[in-house]
């Protein structure tokens, strides 16, 4: 009765999600609301770097509908420090990070006092009335300029503005070559500079926590995408007892790694509800996300690869200035680290060297965004190898094939010590080719360069890899970070037959409560329909390490799995005894314990309802089939593919359009194939604004420029292109799914593929970089013959939809 | 000031503060929580709902402004359990991801069949400028609009507006 008839892991199943979401009937936190609930609302620095000479808070605690106003000298003894769970180094230097700043402010935007009001309009008005004098202090802004002996510092009581200092190097390591004696015996070097911008999350759901501490338990509800992390964190930073508190992330819209945080306004309203008994909310205007919630890349990469005149690459250094902002949030000095692993890619490079200094500036914290130190890494490899093919006169697709793995080398331990298990690169870029018209398309870009055409024609490649599903615990352990990277689930069998899965994982927007029950379904054998996925509560989900670095399914639906084979090993014995034959007689398939050779069968929910009354147990069992499992993966996986853009550069205006997107991507084997699609489309979306748009440019005092939606270029319909997508499917083998992770694989892959095109573009003008995003006055500069590459033009709030002013506005 | 105002099919009448915006007294003072805040510039449109048939950020309107007005949010879309076809595109094109930006998105894709039931992708992406997504990239919201196009052609039985 309950067994399916197809599989359903592959099935492109509409998802169970969007019924309460098309609706609204949504349960986003700043839609919750608890009797007697109080607002929030934080006074930010106006200046980047100062002392705070006074704080005067007496008037706005007057004004109506104030409760209380504090500042960080108020809450000092109880706010702790903001937790940095990443010391990258054993004598990396971090400064305390206040949630409310107490005697200096170290970028704008930083807390420095926060109002407690009956309403939310009470609160806001009242922080006018709030005075603060400053003493302002120089502002370190530029990234090489930091780590000068003579830079002002941000943290004088450190000594220094560089916070760390990480290397890999193979030949130290025994992993391969020494790259100084690659280098001294190339026959071809090819050395630049990039410059990774900052860009911002931008989630569309701003930040809300509510924090309720009426009850025995304190309660948060938080938009955040690690309830698990939130809740240790937050209790070892205020010292409340972890199990006095409760952690829900309800409904959350979206976060690329920018709500993977222990925010200041979590540990705020956390210690603000506790002192005065009260529940309190709080949720930002889009202003205050922009500024004060963490942004992400920035580095400047100084970049040095060999190879021979035959297009053989023989070494690959990277020294990396990765900006940190003002203080080290939870996993900031790690995201840098992340890509170490990943700049030499897909090829077989003998020798390679990664150093990274992490860089301490007065701006907003960086930390996290979708794909974290690995599209840095991609961007900077795959444009590298654009960059030989030019200096070589190859096709950039055929030098790369000359220097990647192929596919009979897997498994293939990489320079860095990485195993990579699976993928064929062959066989996505073939596809990938054929869908683009690759070669049709270099014979129009010929003939529009012979004829002068005033737009031109650029193809860009990326063949790109990364590593994902965060992760094999003894790896972190060895990178220094403070957690494992295991994922909890249970599988509860309820006694009418309906099942419900408790995951760790804590979507927000990916779809687990469709795939987790796909992936039950079919091993249970119980339909898709009676399969509940309950996660995103550390009530009910108690264990897990939630949603980020694409593990969900890699490590959060193996344990789901793992937890399944429990609860089939438990009904087994009892199947055996309600049919009184030995339990190695039984075979399990589609929901059933069948006696093999026999049509003598009993259901698994059969088997849960006979549990639960339990009249007639074998002796010794438990009556309970319920099971739970800790997945640790043993090795990362590797998602693949191959991305080819074309753009036609206007080079009057030096405006960019994506004429054709083709990517084809190797995920492993693939749940929900709509699902998949989704992901990437949405990937691509963020690599080709990193590409085109996005910018977070702060002036030269420090305040951020790009503080509204109308300056930080977030695109919209009109300026994303169709994507063709396809993919291969070579299953990972390092774990039973086969699944390789999908979240951050379009972004990774896809900013190369347009810098590449771009450049591709303009390369007969003597172009051979421009800095993202290549927005028209930057590529109509290196056209005409101005400086491109980091460090040169400079940055304009809005210019990336073609405005050529500092003002913003799209053209 | 007092004010009268029709919400998905309900009439209610409320003191309102001369700067309380429209969004904040449908999902404060109304409940009406579907309809949801993504930025303060008016760029993202997630707040958008139809005023008098018309698709309006209401985060650009002030509660004033409603009186004696009929508002429809993407709560009061569905009749009797049925979804608008609108937003069965959405769900049968896996239109929506984290689903924030839906509400407005819906709101808007509604108006803009209304003006152009047969609308080619060009004219999806234009209609939808003024609605920022995070999650989709868009390629998804457009194929719903049109496979809703398609639904509402002559003959189907449900109206464009939701009125």
């Amino acid at each position: 009765m309950t067994a399916t008839a197809e599989p359903e892991v592959g099935k492109a199943r509409l998802r169970k999600e969007d019924a309460r979401l098309v609706t609204g009937r949504t349960r986003w936190t700043d839609n919750l609301t608890v009797p007697g609930l109080l607002h929030l609302a934080f006074l930010r620095s106006p200046v980047a770097h100062a002392r705070i000479t006074s704080i005067d808070v007496e008037a706005a605690r007057r004004k109506p509908g104030v409760v209380a106003v504090f500042t960080g000298a108020d809450i000092a003894d109880a706010q702790g420090s903001l937790p940095c769970a990443w010391p990258v180094t054993a004598d990396q230097k971090a400064p305390q990070a206040p949630s409310l700043a107490v005697d200096q402010v170290n970028f704008a935007g930083e807390a420095v006092a926060v109002v407690v009001a009956r309403g939310k309009a009470q609160a806001h008005d009242a922080l006018e009335a709030i005075d603060v004098d400053y003493d302002e202090l120089p502002v370190v802004l530029d990234l090489t300029a930091a780590v000068a002996d003579d830079s002002p510092l941000v943290h004088p009581d450190l000594g220094t503005n560089s916070s760390a200092h990480w290397v890999f190097d193979s030949a130290e390591a025994g992993t391969g070559g020494d790259v100084e004696q690659a280098i001294a015996e190339a026959e071809v070097l090819v050395e630049r500079t990039y410059r990774q911008q900052r860009l911002i999350p931008a989630f569309m759901e701003p930040r809300s926590v509510l924090v309720d501490p009426t009850g025995e338990q304190t309660t948060v509800w938080s938009a955040t995408q690690i309830p698990h992390i939130l809740r240790l964190m937050l209790a070892l930073t205020t010292g409340t007892p972890e199990h006095k508190l409760r952690v829900i992330a309800p409904d959350v819209g979206g976060g690329f790694g920018g709500k993977l945080q222990v925010t200041p306004e979590e540990v705020v309203a956390l210690v603000v509800a506790t002192r005065l008994g009260k529940p309190v909310k709080w949720t930002e205007s889009r202003s205050e996300s922009l500024l004060s919630a963490h942004h992400g890349r920035d580095q400047v990469q100084k970049l040095t690869l060999a190879a021979r005149r035959d297009g053989t690459v023989t070494g690959l250094k990277v020294e990396l200035l990765a900006d940190m902002g003002a203080y080290l949030r939870l996993v900031s000095p790690g995201v840098p680290i992340l890509g170490a692993f990943m700049f030499n890619a897909i090829y077989k490079f003998p020798a390679y060297r990664f150093a990274c200094t992490n860089v301490f500036t007065t701006k907003t914290p960086t930390d996290a965004y979708r794909g974290a130190g690995r599209p840095e890494a991609t961007y900077a490899i795959e444009r590298l190898m654009d960059e030989l093919a030019a200096e070589l006169g190859r096709d950039p697709i055929e030098l790369r094939e000359q220097n990647w793995i192929k596919h009979d080398e897997f498994p293939f331990t990489t320079v860095c010590g990485l195993e990579y298990d699976t993928g064929n690169y062959e066989a996505a870029t073939a596809r990938a080719k054929e869908m683009f018209g690759y070669d049709e398309l270099r014979a129009e870009q010929r003939e529009r360069r012979e004829r002068g055409d005033s737009v031109q024609l650029g193809i860009g490649t990326s063949t790109f890899t990364e590593m994902c599903g965060l992760a094999p615990s003894r790896v972190l352990g060895s990178l220094s970070y403070g957690a494992g990277g295991w994922e909890h689930a249970a599988i509860r069998m309820l006694p009418s037959g309906k099942v419900e899965v408790v995951t760790g994982s804590s979507a927000h927007g990916q779809g687990h409560e469709t795939a987790w029950s796909q992936i039950v379904a079919d091993q249970l054998g119980v339909p898709f329909e009676d399969v509940e996925v309950l996660h995103g509560d550390t009530q009910s989900s108690p264990r897990g390490l939630d949603t980020y670095g694409s593990r969900s399914l890699t490590v959060g639906a193996m344990a789901v799995l793992k937890a399944g084979e429990k609860v089939i090993r438990k009904a087994r014995r009892i199947a055996a005894h309600m049919m009184e034959c030995a339990e190695d007689d039984l075979e399990f398939a589609a929901g059933k314990f069948t006696v093999k050779g026999t049509e003598r069968a009993t259901a698994l929910t059969d088997v849960a309802l006979a549990v639960f009354a339990a009249h007639d147990l074998p002796d010794g069992v438990e009556p309970s089939l319920d099971s739970e499992a800790t997945f640790d993966p043993e090795n990362f996986s590797f998602p693949h593919g191959t991305h080819l853009c074309a753009v036609d550069v206007d080079t009057e205006t030096g405006f960019v359009k994506i004429r054709k997107y083709v990517c084809v991507d190797d995920v492993g084997v693939v749940v929900n194939p709509i699902i998949v699609e989704g992901q990437v489309h949405g990937g691509l979306a963020q690599g080709l604004a990193q590409a085109l748009y996005e910018e977070a440019v702060h002036d030269e005092s420090g305040t951020l420029t790009t503080g509204t939606l109308a300056d930080y270029l977030i695109p919209s319909a009109v300026d994303l292109p169709h994507f063709d997508t396809d993919r291969t499917e070579t299953p990972a083998t390092s774990n039973q799914l086969g699944v390789k992770g999908v979240g951050e694989a379009g972004t990774i892959a896809s900013t190369p593929a347009v810098v590449n095109a771009v450049v591709d573009a303009v390369r007969h003008f003597g172009v051979n970089d421009i800095q993202m995003p290549c927005t028209p006055m930057r590529v109509w500069t290196a056209i005409n013959g101005g400086p491109t590459d980091a460090g040169g033009l400079g940055s304009e709030a809005g210019g990336g939809l073609g405005s050529i002013d500092t003002s913003g506005g799209a053209a | 000031m007092r004010i009268t105002v029709t919400v998905d099919g309900t009439t209610y009448t409320d003191e309102v503060e001369p700067r309380q915006l429209l969004v904040h007294h449908l999902r404060d003072t109304i409940g009406k929580t579907g309809t949801v805040v993504g930025c303060d510039t008016s760029n993202c449109g997630s707040c958008t709902v139809h005023l008098d048939g018309q698709s309006v950020k209401s985060c650009s309107v002030l509660a004033v402004q409603v009186d004696g007005a009929e508002i429809t949010t993407v709560e009061g879309l569905a009749r009797d359990g049925v979804l608008h076809p609108v937003q069965q595109a959405f769900h049968d094109n896996h239109a929506l991801q984290c689903g924030f930006c839906t509400p407005g998105m819906i709101m808007q894709s509604i108006d803009l069949l209304a003006d152009d039931p047969d609308p080619d992708e060009h004219a999806v992406r234009h209609g939808l400028e003024g609605n920022l997504c995070r999650c989709t990239g868009y390629q998804n919201i457009v194929r719903a609009v049109q496979d809703a196009a398609s639904k509402l052609k002559p003959g189907a039985t449900h109206l464009v507006g939701g009125e």
